[in-house]
């Protein structure tokens, strides 16, 4: 796929997709340790966003992850509303002008979101949060710097995906779930795993 | 014009409650509940409504908002990034309610930015009772007085008279009983707990203790404009 704005509209109408189908099991893994509203708070942020996609693609990636930013922010509510709202708004400030996105540029901006939801969040890498995917995630992408766009991004997944693993074992140390301490060991965090699972349709967008 | 307060929660009835509740005490400050998600109503909270609460709470002292839980906080602090000039509102780590009425009463009083948002950080800290046993040797002058007004040194009038005092050059205490409390704090007198038909003295210390103790006079007098 080329790396171009429309590209990244791309990869954010697969992320709607996936996010719409695994609604449910985000919800599930949200009842055990939070108030259950993730999924459904996920999919009616994406399903906006993917509206406003669709009556206009912003001229560069940057701009389209903007976009994406602040739809985000105002209808996702709850705790994942403005942290992947700073996400994709402190990528978006990596990328500059750049018409195209190469694997520099995806590895920076991947660096600037991680950054970006740690100073809102507060959380460090063992909190049972996002941040448990993105520290891995980054760091798979880094080791992966010599590929391509798609196999960075299919790295930063993979590595997401074992942060969110590890997220079982965890004692939660921010959000409602923080609440439960020692209860809610035994369960993935819903951030950590919604966090994997966006990779994942960036990664499938990008062969 | 004074220093702006926006209330951030996750319920537009608790917000709602809240702004009035320390309006009470602060007729001249702009108060904006920003609560709840405004498309449905339900529980959340909503970046939009926060970001128009602080625009319109500022009426060009500044703003300090305050929340109550989790993403409360979140997006709060980002509502203030994307402000056109981000120093000019604060988010307050405080205990919502207190904090919002000791916030409120600074403004009141005419506080800026910076001791607004300290009066409600400093809600939830105890009372720091070791600085009122030291003043008790300074001296000063103390005058007891008899609460006649219905509800005693409660809310409001507790406000009343921390705004009364806060142009005077004196340090003010009131006591009840063996307790003692800081006059420049609503929360600390509400917290002694007096009421109608009470004595209480006030001791002041400073070059205006005389003219302090007058205008206590004044005010308990006239129930404090109840």
């Amino acid at each position: 796929m080329s790396c171009s704005a429309e590209g990244v509209a791309a990869a954010l109408r697969e992320a709607a997709e996936v996010v719409a189908e695994h609604r449910s099991e985000l919800v599930e893994l949200d009842r055990v340790i939070g108030d259950a509203d993730h999924g459904e708070n996920l999919s009616r942020g994406f399903t906006a966003m993917v509206a406003v996609l669709e009556t206009e693609v912003p001229p560069t990636p940057a701009a389209v992850l903007k976009l994406a930013a602040t739809t985000l922010i105002s209808k996702v509510g709850g705790a994942a509303g403005p942290l992947y709202g700073t996400a994709f708004l402190r990528a978006s400030a990596k990328l500059g002008d750049a018409a195209e996105l190469d694997p520099p540029l995806l590895i920076e901006a991947l660096r600037a979101a991680l950054e970006g939801v740690q100073a809102r969040g507060k959380a460090v890498g063992g909190d049972a949060t996002m941040v448990d995917a993105l520290i891995p995630a980054l760091s798979a992408a880094e080791g992966a710097a010599g590929g391509s766009v798609a196999e960075v991004l299919a790295a930063a997944a993979e590595g997401a995906d074992r942060g969110a693993e590890s997220t079982v074992d965890l004692v939660p140390r921010k959000g409602r779930a923080s609440y439960l301490g020692e209860r809610a060991v035994g369960h993935m965090d819903p951030g950590a795993r919604s966090t994997a699972l966006l990779l994942h349709a960036f990664a499938e967008a990008a062969r | 014009m004074t220093v702006g307060i926006v209330l951030v929660s996750h319920s537009a009835k608790l917000a709602e409650g809240l702004a009035e509740l320390a309006g009470q005490m602060a007729p001249d400050v702009r108060i904006v509940p920003a609560g709840g998600l405004s498309d449905d109503g339900g529980l959340g909270t909503d970046y939009d409504e926060v970001v128009a609460a602080t625009q319109r709470a500022d009426s060009g002292d500044g703003v300090v908002l305050l929340y109550d839980l989790g993403s409360a906080q979140m997006t709060a602090e980002l509502a203030v990034e994307s402000l056109a000039d981000p120093s000019a509102a604060v988010v307050a780590d405080a205990p919502l309610v207190e904090g919002a009425v000791a916030a409120a009463v600074a403004a009141q009083s005419g506080a800026n930015r910076k001791a607004v948002g300290e009066a409600a950080a400093g809600a939830g800290l105890a009372p720091d009772l070791a600085a009122v046993e030291a003043s008790a040797d300074d001296g000063g002058e103390e005058k007891a007085f008899t609460l006649t007004n219905d509800v005693g040194l409660h809310a409001r009038p507790a406000a009343v008279l921390v705004r009364s005092l806060a142009g005077f050059e004196a340090d003010v205490s009131v006591r009840l009983g063996a307790r003692e409390a800081d006059a420049h704090s609503v929360l600390a007198l509400m917290s002694l707990g007096a009421r109608q038909g009470d004595r209480i003295v006030v001791r002041a210390c400073g070059p205006q203790a005389a003219e302090v103790l007058a205008r206590v006079t004044e005010l308990v007098g006239t129930n404090f404009g109840e």
